[in-house]
């Protein structure tokens, strides 16, 4: 139905470029003048950076936890030396566990350490003594902190007792090595994961948006009556917010890197071959979701189920993929971001490490074909 | 009189947003997916783990070392590998977490005696739970080495460390996601859904008519503050059933006090909404404005990682953020039965939030109006 007529064909290439070039012009215009899309393409970037650069991490720092000592003598006062020493804890110290319980309750503090009055005869005995760590379980992932770090100063406290009582080390020494990110700042694996967030939001958030509100006006249908042929009228539409994302995802790296020092190993082409071919699937279904809904307020709801949620909980960026149940694991196989965010992070950390790059492209450009697929039968579907 | 009016508007309002099924089936429908789906997917555990093994040991304290880890309900498989070149590739392509490297004199030096090295690599890339990982493997070698020769004579003196996790004893993720998501998808849903309620009848034109029409401007504010109260506690209801009857997490505190400052919250959140709305001119303005601050209220609100955490000049930030509050309240109430007083404290911020977004909204129609 769109194709030109007969007689028109032969200045219709000419005619072609002309018509999309307006076209691209006319939306990089409403892209421009509407402050909402520069917010969200570069203002939300920026907090969000921002927020992980040197807000939000997930190192925890000083826990506050209250010791109790239910005796006190030499050896217990080591003990809690090196409990007070530890860098992961800011300890309060008491001799009743009573006065720590309502603030555990009240999360005041994260967990009491409690050495009990037969600690230093155990101990002499050779009887295995006991250390009580008492954790706010509503916060599962403190509470494992908190544990697991109580474990290690008791641990190393035996050590140096053995150390110093035998001179002998420990039987087996565990050297450890944390490759690509050898101080564990958790910034540097999180500031490439908000780069597929803000390319999600500004791919399919905003495209999503802009193309509901051309259906819900009708100014839709109004283009699709002119010579513009379908093909031309989306491509049109989605090359500003392509180059928007691109735009975005440069801002982030350069803030990324300069301002929050995020080491970057790899090459430049392989950053922008990952960025360019992801934003396919996030604007195909930013696309897909308009084109179904047809109404900004389902549209946003929508996007924001459909891929801004995922991208956040389901792509590995905050929480493991491997740890989930089987059937949750299968939804993250359609998630675009799975396969960005960690190409990302080895761009930025380990550096081009190209077969598994190209395995993530391949998967994200098939799931770009399909939304676009999707997205061109409901459309055709509702002209008809 | 005014009463029949205000009526009016909210009925008006309800078929608004529920008159369209789509719309129904979007109110009603994600948010209980989302339940299901994210309280099962956003697990900090570290479960179903990969590692690679360079095992040049051939005695009987390597073999051992192994078919621990193996037996360990943590580790899903052990990949053999024949050199570190092949060790690299592993983990370079995230093909696994960690890799255990085990020197060739590992049994020798247990069984003389000798303090025995091991290496582990691991991700960095994914240092969170790297570290878990690695954590995991250091008991494990640890349990081994109070085993070795050497080893047995500590281990008499070693000492016990009793874990008690109070609230939740077997650290169930679930009881701590659902609470959190609770809340959370409340603001998500109520946030968009008044942002949009003003904005809309602006695009369209709607709202002169609103304007010149026998309601005063308090009571356009009530009309479209209540509806989305209306629809929030539907789905508070709805998620608090789905909490108890399908997650199972324990209801410890009092359904009164939960309700009672789940208005509060809720009030809050409109306000907000109503606020963003009086600023923008168009849907899309009023969507992104709401996205805007959501972003971030849900990564300051203390969910994923306590406010205890973040830097100093951050930490006032959140005063201002009604999630912050609520999520206390909602994993307070439901795990850990906190005092009425508590509930309380957390509940005036609340209040506060929702009157001054309020007034900010009236005074902003005020002005547009003039």
């Amino acid at each position: 139905m769109m194709s030109p007529s007969p007689a028109a064909t032969a200045s219709s290439r000419r005619e072609r470029v002309r018509r999309f070039t307006a076209l691209v012009r006319k939306e990089s215009f409403q892209v421009m003048r509407d402050p909402s899309s520069i917010l969200i393409a570069f203002v939300l970037p920026i907090i969000l950076l921002f927020l992980f650069g040197y807000g939000v991490s997930l190192d925890t720092k000083l826990t506050r936890v209250g010791l109790v000592m239910e005796e006190t003598t030499p050896l217990t006062g080591d003990l809690a030396a090196s409990f007070r020493a530890s860098r992961y804890f800011s300890v309060v110290s008491g001799r009743d566990r009573r006065q720590f319980e309502e603030e555990l309750v009240l999360s005041r503090i994260r967990g009491i350490i409690v050495i009990p009055a037969d600690f230093t005869t155990n101990y002499m005995a050779g009887n295995r003594p006991q250390l009580q760590v008492i954790v706010d379980g509503s916060d599962p992932n403190t509470a494992n902190f908190v544990q697991n770090y109580a474990q290690g100063a008791v641990t190393n406290w035996q050590l140096q007792r053995q150390a110093e009582m035998m001179g002998g080390g420990p039987a087996i020494t565990v050297e450890q090595r944390f490759w690509f990110n050898p101080e564990l700042t958790s910034r540097s694996f999180l500031v490439p994961g908000s780069i597929a967030i803000v390319m999600t939001l500004v791919g399919t958030l905003l495209t999503s948006l802009v193309v509901a509100r051309e259906w819900e006006r009708g100014t839709m249908e109004a283009m699709m009556a002119t010579p513009v042929t379908a093909a031309e009228l989306l491509a049109g539409k989605l090359l500003p917010y392509f180059l928007l994302g691109l735009t975005s995802m440069t801002l982030c790296v350069l803030l990324a890197v300069f301002l929050f020092g995020v080491p970057f190993r790899g090459s430049v082409l392989a950053l922008y071959a990952l960025s360019a071919v992801f934003l396919m699937p996030a604007l195909g279904q930013g696309l897909l979701i308009s084109a179904v809904t047809k109404n900004q307020f389902l549209a946003s709801q929508l996007a924001l189920i459909s891929a801004f949620l995922p991208a956040f909980l389901l792509s590995g960026f905050l929480f493991e993929i491997n740890s989930m149940p089987t059937v949750i694991q299968w939804i993250t196989f359609i998630v675009p971001a799975r396969y960005l965010i960690p190409s990302l992070q080895t761009v930025f950390l380990a550096g081009d490490i190209w077969p598994m790059f190209l395995q993530a492209i391949a998967i994200m450009f098939a799931i770009g074909c399909i939304f676009f697929l999707l997205a061109a039968r409901s459309t055709k579907k509702r002209i008809a | 009189m005014w009463w029949s009016r205000l009526k009016a508007l909210i009925i008006k309002e309800l078929l608004a947003v529920l008159r369209d099924p789509k719309s129904r089936l979007i109110l009603i429908g994600p948010p209980i997916v989302q339940l299901l789906v994210f309280s099962y997917a956003a697990t900090l555990e570290v479960r179903n783990v990969d590692i690679a093994l360079l095992n040049r040991d051939s005695g009987h304290w390597g073999q051992e070392l192994v078919q621990r880890i193996d037996g360990s309900p943590t580790f899903r498989s052990i990949s053999s590998a024949q050199n570190l070149a092949e060790v690299r590739e592993a983990v370079d392509r995230q093909r696994v977490t960690a890799a255990l490297v085990v020197g060739p004199d590992f049994s020798r030096n247990i069984e003389a005696g000798r303090p025995a090295d091991l290496q582990i690599i691991l991700d960095g890339r994914r240092s969170n739970a790297s570290q878990i990982v690695a954590g995991y493997l250091n008991q494990i070698v640890a349990t081994l080495a109070a085993e070795t020769p050497a080893g047995t004579g500590a281990a008499a003196r070693s000492v016990v460390v009793v874990p008690r996790n109070w609230f939740n004893p077997n650290l169930i993720f679930q009881w701590f996601m659902v609470p959190n998501l609770i809340a959370s998808i409340a603001l998500l849903i109520g946030l968009i859904v008044t942002a949009l309620s003003i904005a809309r009848e602006r695009e369209l034109g709607t709202f002169d008519q609103l304007m010149v029409s026998p309601l005063r401007t308090h009571e356009i504010l009530i009309g479209k503050f209540i509806p989305p109260m209306m629809i929030g506690l539907f789905h508070m209801t709805i998620y608090i059933l789905a909490a108890i009857f399908i997650f199972g997490v324990p209801l410890r505190g009092s359904l009164l006090l939960l309700y009672g400052s789940s208005l509060f919250y809720l009030a809050s959140v409109a306000g907000l909404g109503l606020f963003i709305s009086a600023l923008s001119t168009t849907q899309q303005q009023a969507i992104l404005g709401a996205f805007l601050f959501l972003v971030p209220a849900m990564l300051l609100s203390g969910f994923a990682t306590p406010i205890e955490n973040m830097p100093n000049w951050l930490q006032p930030l959140t005063v201002i953020n009604p999630l912050r509050y609520f999520l206390v309240i909602v994993k307070g109430v439901f795990l850990k039965d906190i005092p009425p007083a508590e509930v309380l404290n957390q509940t005036w911020p609340l209040l506060v939030i929702a009157a001054v977004t309020l007034s900010a909204a009236s005074w902003l129609f005020r002005r547009r109006l003039e």
